[in-house]
């Protein structure tokens, strides 16, 4: 009986992950059994080891195994171009994309005047000793077009003016995305971004 | 059926200025709207980490709302048509962006739940619709500040003189009843009175410079008649990250050294 009370706690924790619920906590639990050699027990001794060894880049906020990310410890990515970030999750789709070269600093959210967010609960004072401390030429602000996201950058501008190169992401219409479907915003700010073919 | 309302199963329909979106659990929303006829409503909306409605959840975007719910004290659910995005207006400046996030942040702080405020409402609206004229927006920003004092009860009486009654060189406002006080009237008093530039009684052609002076005034009323007034908490610090930046943009030092929350 102790045994399926385990296989519930297990599928009770399952539901808790992003994107899964009860249904398929229980779906994803059973297929884990299943295929216990297989999926199982390397997954089981690999959550062992991350637990146990993940932890946030002292330099720059990433998630990694070690005290400095892979990111920050490799030289050929120290080109003076620093990225910022909102998430890890960004960080991560930055890199998805395969472009950016440098290296990059996450503020670990953005500042918000109704949930009582301030520079000093962000990793904003970091990011200035950064600039002067890794000889850093570019700041390229890659925060989320919301309100909060470009506060955020306004705020960081106004601290690194004149001591660094500033930019940001440009907004517009999406790869795929049809101008009916867009809001006037966005519409507004591709067509105030626009290039000359 | 009044003013939208279906009283037996508690729904209404109405528009409103969205005011914040807090996440609840993984795909749902609180939002925090500003409705025309029902005041500050919060309701619960389903979906709303879709991508579909991103640009209408920001802040300041006008929201054609229907609330639902199956007993008038409950949170209720919303479900939402945008009607009109203005994120993208304030972020291209910074000034107009730090003075929406001090709207937001002040209406959050200051309205009663669930009470109606028409004029406020409207005032607002008119507010936010200048968000694209950075040079005119301070002083909308101001006459909005005014406009809220009086709707909250602590307006401002700049007519005449609180102690001779005269209404000629009216240059100081009363810091404890809000009313003008005349240069003559102001006597030995003076070091204690707050300014009263003409741009706060409506008059002159509002230089930056007198703007500021008369957010000092209206910011001493939010600050020491209206916070105390809503339970003692803090005025929200968007306020004086807008003034700030205001004091930025003049080219003027600001008195403080505000950092945005």
């Amino acid at each position: 009986m102790s045994g399926r009370n385990d296989i519930d706690a297990l599928i009770d924790l399952m539901a808790r992950l992003p994107g899964l619920g009860p249904r398929s906590a229980r779906r994803a639990v059973l297929h884990l059994i299943r295929k216990r050699a297989l999926l199982l027990t390397p997954l089981s001794d690999l959550m062992q080891t991350v637990a146990a060894t993940a932890r946030e880049c002292l330099n720059c906020g990433n998630v990694g195994t070690g005290d400095i990310c892979e990111i920050c410890s490799n030289d050929a990515r120290a080109n003076g171009l620093l990225c910022v970030v909102e998430d890890v999750a960004d960080l991560w789709a930055m890199e998805r994309s395969g472009t950016f070269k440098g290296r990059y600093h996450v503020l670990g959210g953005t500042l918000s005047a109704l949930d009582s967010i301030g520079p000093d609960e962000l990793r904003i004072p970091k990011l200035i000793d950064r600039v002067t401390s890794e000889e850093i030429t570019e700041v390229i602000l890659a925060l989320n077009a919301t309100v909060d996201g470009q506060t955020t950058a306004h705020y960081i501008a106004d601290q690194l003016e004149g001591r660094v190169a500033l930019s940001s992401l440009a907004q517009g219409v999406p790869i795929g995305g049809e101008l009916d479907y867009l809001d006037d915003g966005t519409i507004s700010a591709a067509l105030t971004a626009r290039k000359r073919l | 059926m009044q003013n939208g309302v279906n009283s037996a199963a508690m729904e209404w329909r109405d528009t409103g200025i969205l005011l914040s979106v807090k996440r609840h659990g993984e795909t749902s929303a609180i939002l925090d709207v500003f409705t025309k006829d029902h005041g500050r409503h919060a309701g619960v909306l389903r979906g709303a980490s879709s991508r579909k409605i991103a640009a209408a959840l920001q802040p300041g975007s006008d929201l054609d709302v229907s609330w639902r719910a199956r007993l008038e004290d409950h949170i209720g659910s919303y479900t939402i048509e945008p009607v009109k995005t203005r994120a993208g207006m304030a972020m291209a400046n910074r000034l107009t962006l730090a003075g929406l996030n001090s709207v937001m942040a002040i209406l959050a702080f200051a309205l009663p739940e669930r009470e109606s405020q028409l004029r406020l409402y409207n005032d607002t609206v008119l507010l936010l619709d200048l968000l694209d004229h950075a040079d005119v927006w301070p002083l909308a920003y101001l006459k909005w500040e005014l406009a809220l004092l009086e709707e909250l009860g602590f307006g401002l009486d700049l007519s005449e003189c609180a102690a001779t009654g005269r209404n000629d060189e009216l240059i100081y406002v009363s810091p404890k009843s809000g009313r003008a006080v005349s240069r003559h009237g102001a006597g030995e008093w003076a070091d204690r009175m707050l300014p009263l530039p003409p741009v706060l009684a409506g008059k002159g052609h509002a230089p930056d410079d007198e703007i500021l002076l008369a957010l000092k005034t209206t910011g001493h009323f939010l600050e020491n008649k209206l916070a105390p007034a809503l339970g003692s908490k803090p005025l929200p610090s968007a306020r004086a990250a807008f003034i700030d930046r205001y004091h930025r943009h003049c080219g003027t030092l600001p008195q403080s050294d505000a950092k945005p929350e």
